[in-house]
């Protein structure tokens, strides 16, 4: 065959490529609350086993983003955020992306199983399990309460953290997780609401396309008004100080002021260009992140 | 001024090189935490 004819070989896919499929991004949060939960827990962890819990957590999240991105590389394709992405580009075979998802997955799990211990490893298993196959597979393709559902996998690192750190399940943990479950809906619906038409062209049934925009902000504020008594439950059950409970009842009050602002008093001029769902979105992002810096500094400094 | 394109057999080279690199360094990284892990588990 003459060289003018050859076929040319595609690139092998970078190493930055691999690193982009574990979003690193996501994985950010997922360290900052799993962090917490170990940090808040009432007992003191040795530090190499408490940064290798850390570590599990994030690869565990990494490995269940990247077979997130193997499942969903034909709908990344459509989407202008995500078609740059190492799979539907073309720079990487689909079954690199699935082998390296399966070998973080396995290796975190084991690790955590064998460093921390088997409960943490336990849940850890479950939440990449729920992730990538009860979320991803089953039923985001399927319901527009996908993002309630999908909430669950990011509540389990501070919960992970926690009986890291404790060994045991107890009622702190349960809040935790469902701290970050009931936050989700309000946060993506308040940005699924300003990117919607690139949700809809994926054919992916977020809220506000199937629901339409009305309901959308209606259950906006629902889960804001849910926050309020779910983020409270740490300080009323003695669990936490009155640093966090001050915190927590200032955060989700200016929550649910934002939140009122998407859902009901809405029609002035910045209306039209979506301010206020941008605003609450970005505010839950803050939010979050202080509820969970909080609950830490709550527990050195008044604890 | 902007360097040249590499030829395709340069870059593909430079992207098995560097991606040796990474892997090295995990893998190093790896003996180097489990050696950790060890440690603390045996204090």
């Amino acid at each position: 065959m003459s060289p003018a004819t050859a076929q040319p070989i595609p690139l092998p896919a970078d190493w930055r490529d691999f690193l982009s499929l574990t979003k690193p991004r996501v994985m950010s949060l997922v360290v900052f609350t799993g962090l917490c939960g170990l940090l808040a827990a009432p007992v003191s962890i040795d530090p190499i086993i408490g940064f290798v819990a850390i570590l599990c957590i994030a690869v565990g999240a990494g490995g269940s983003a990247a077979l997130n991105q193997w499942w969903e590389a034909d709908l990344d394709a459509k989407m202008k955020r995500t078609a740059a992405r190492p799979l539907p580009a073309g720079r990487m075979e689909r079954t690199s992306a699935r082998d390296f998802g399966v070998a973080l997955s396995v290796g975190s799990v084991l690790t955590m199983g064998l460093a921390v211990g088997w409960l943490a490893a336990a849940i850890l298993a479950f939440s990449i399990f729920y992730y990538a196959v009860i979320y991803t597979i089953w039923l985001k393709p399927r319901t527009p309460q996908n993002i309630v559902i999908g909430g669950g996998a990011g509540a389990f690192p501070p919960m992970i953290g926690w009986i890291a750190a404790t060994g045991e399940v107890t009622l702190m943990p349960v809040l935790l997780f469902a701290i970050i479950f009931f936050w989700t809906p309000p946060h993506f619906w308040a940005l699924a609401l300003f990117v919607e038409t690139d949700y809809a062209k994926a054919g992916i049934p977020m809220m506000p396309v199937v629901a339409g925009h009305e309901s959308t902000r209606r259950q906006i504020l629902v889960y804001a008004v849910l926050m309020l008594p779910i983020s409270m439950a740490p300080f009323w059950l003695g669990v936490a100080g009155w640093l966090y409970g001050a915190s927590a009842l200032l955060l989700s009050a200016l929550f649910l002021i934002l939140s009122l602002r998407v859902a009901v008093f809405r029609g002035g001029a910045e209306d039209s260009d979506m301010r206020p769902e941008k605003r609450l979105f970005a505010y839950s992002v803050f939010y979050l992140f202080a509820l969970f810096a909080m609950l830490v500094a709550d527990r050195y400094l008044v604890g | 001024m902007d360097k040249p394109p590499l030829d395709p057999m340069e870059q593909r080279k430079r992207i098995i090189t560097s991606r040796n690199r990474v892997l090295a360094l995990v893998l190093f990284g790896l003996v180097a935490l489990f050696f950790a892990i060890s440690i603390a588990k045996m204090s």
